[in-house]
């Protein structure tokens, strides 16, 4: 099951129908909490697709409020968050404020763009070539990894399970793909 | 406004001032806005003489400033009529209480930002979302920190004595707690025999400490975002509160990068300067500071 929120939509229910900008920790979190209320009455998404495509402009306050809270509150998997949380239809200038807040609280997360999977935020080199090969054949299996890197089962294993726990990859029938590849978040509701 | 900060310091918040302005020729975004600030550091309501020349009155008038010095001040002399649709004013001087101000204010520069930001002084059009979420956080400021409302202005000009180049000016400025006491409420603050103004500016600005730090380790970045824009577009950054006053200075200015031991004034007043751009960066004039009259105080 996959979730797309219109980030847009949030704004405008939850804080003001004339507001078209995501600005100030106060409309962050307001934004935030309702994204949450969204995820948790539709329950347990496999992956949730936050769209910022009706965004005009993001500033860093509001980002660590939406982006960066909301992927720490995934990671803390005690309140109804779970399964994997996506970017879509962000510009670049939204990704000025996404990277500094993602960059700031050491975090990393995966947005689409036109079709493409981009990882952004904190990874190091290695980690983002396991998860450029992953993106290129996934699904795909550790050995067939390790095959194309030149790496030992073992340093590939612990890297794509690094990715994994970060949710960064998913994991399935021992096979590993970039979160929304296998299953296109395609409605406002729950699929 | 050093001047009128120096004036006001040894002077009971209680004591009745005048502010001075009939000889004033002009005064910049940073010193109207900051004018508003010293009418709500006072207790009792100060007096406010008007400009007397005629167009510095009226180019006063055209910034919004009489709007609000009405409600502040007890005003004294030939106030000119509000006129809206001027073209150097980006921003008139607008308060900002709260969250809600400040979309106001990025919303209703949207526009006009990006025809004079890219159309007037030449910026990549990139500048103008930019510009936008620089606004926004300065603005943001206020609200989460100051402890009572702000003001905000933003003007385009031609900064000839300077720079010989047109410039984009965001002043946000309020009479609140200021950097060092914000930071001081902070349950993580360790007071030491060197904390001062100046110390808690440099934590503040270039080490994005923030008195939220404590238990969030994502806050302090709109400062640092800030300064990243003005990097990036050769701008410079002045930031003042308390008895001190910080400064990112750019090529084309010659101003100190800190300065401390200056007549206390509350709350913070930040300055930022985006230069027009051209075609040779090094061509920047350098020249002797400007030497407009500036608004004098009096106790009364």
């Amino acid at each position: 099951m996959s979730l797309v929120i219109d980030v847009g939509t949030v704004l405008r229910d939850s804080v003001s129908v004339f507001y078209s900008s995501l600005l100030t920790r106060h409309t962050g979190a307001a934004v935030r909490n309702e994204i949450e209320r969204r995820v948790v009455e539709v329950g347990s998404p496999v992956v949730t697709t936050i769209d910022f495509s009706k965004i005009d402009l993001l500033d860093v306050s509001c980002a660590d409020e939406i982006v960066a809270k909301l992927l720490l509150r995934y990671y803390e998997g005690n309140n109804g968050l779970t399964g994997y949380l996506l970017l879509q239809g962000i510009r670049d200038d939204h990704l000025d404020a996404i990277d500094a807040v993602l960059e700031k609280r050491n975090l990393a997360l995966v947005a689409w763009h036109d079709g493409q999977a981009e990882l952004h935020g904190i990874v190091d080199e290695t980690e983002r070539r396991h998860w450029e090969i992953v993106r290129e054949l996934g699904p795909v299996t550790s050995d067939r990894v390790s095959e194309q890197l030149g790496t030992t089962d073992v340093q590939t294993t612990t890297q794509l399970t690094r990715l994994w726990s970060r949710r960064l990859l998913r994991y399935e029938d021992a096979h590993f793909t970039v979160p929304g590849t296998v299953e296109p978040a395609v409605g406002e509701h729950a699929q | 406004m050093e001047l009128v900060f120096e004036q006001l310091a040894p002077l009971p918040r209680e004591q009745k001032v005048v502010i001075d302005a009939r000889h004033t020729r002009w005064a910049s975004p940073y010193g109207l806005t900051t004018l508003l600030c010293v009418a709500q550091s006072r207790l009792e309501r100060a007096d406010f003489t008007v400009p007397e020349h005629t167009d510095t009155a009226s180019y006063w008038a055209r910034t919004g400033f009489f709007r609000h010095a009405a409600d502040l001040y007890e005003l004294h002399g030939h106030v000119p009529r509000h006129r809206e649709g001027e073209s150097d004013v980006l921003l008139e001087i607008t308060p900002i209480v709260q969250s809600a101000d400040v979309h106001g204010v990025v919303g209703r520069i949207k526009d006009k930002s990006a025809e004079i930001l890219h159309g007037q002084l030449g910026l990549d059009m990139a500048v103008t979302g930019r510009f936008g979420m620089t606004l926004s956080e300065a603005c943001g400021n206020i609200v989460e920190h100051a402890g009572q409302g702000g003001w905000v202005a933003v003007q385009t000009y031609a900064y000839r004595k300077r720079l010989g180049r047109r410039v984009v000016v965001i002043a946000v400025c309020d009479a609140g707690v200021g950097f060092r006491q914000s930071l001081e409420s902070s349950p993580a603050h360790r007071t030491s025999d060197r904390w001062d103004d100046s110390r808690a500016l440099e934590a503040a600005v270039l080490r994005a400490v923030s008195r939220y730090r404590h238990g969030d380790d994502g806050r302090g970045q709109g400062l640092a975002q800030i300064r990243k824009f003005v990097a990036k577009w050769n701008g410079k950054l002045s930031v003042r509160s308390g008895t001190a006053r910080l400064a990112i200075v750019p090529g084309w200015d010659e101003d100190e990068p800190m300065q401390e031991t200056l007549p206390y004034f509350p709350g913070s007043q930040m300055q930022i300067i985006i230069p027009e751009k051209v075609a040779d960066n090094a061509s920047a004039t350098l020249s002797s500071r400007s030497t407009a009259a500036r608004p004098a105080v009096r106790a009364s």
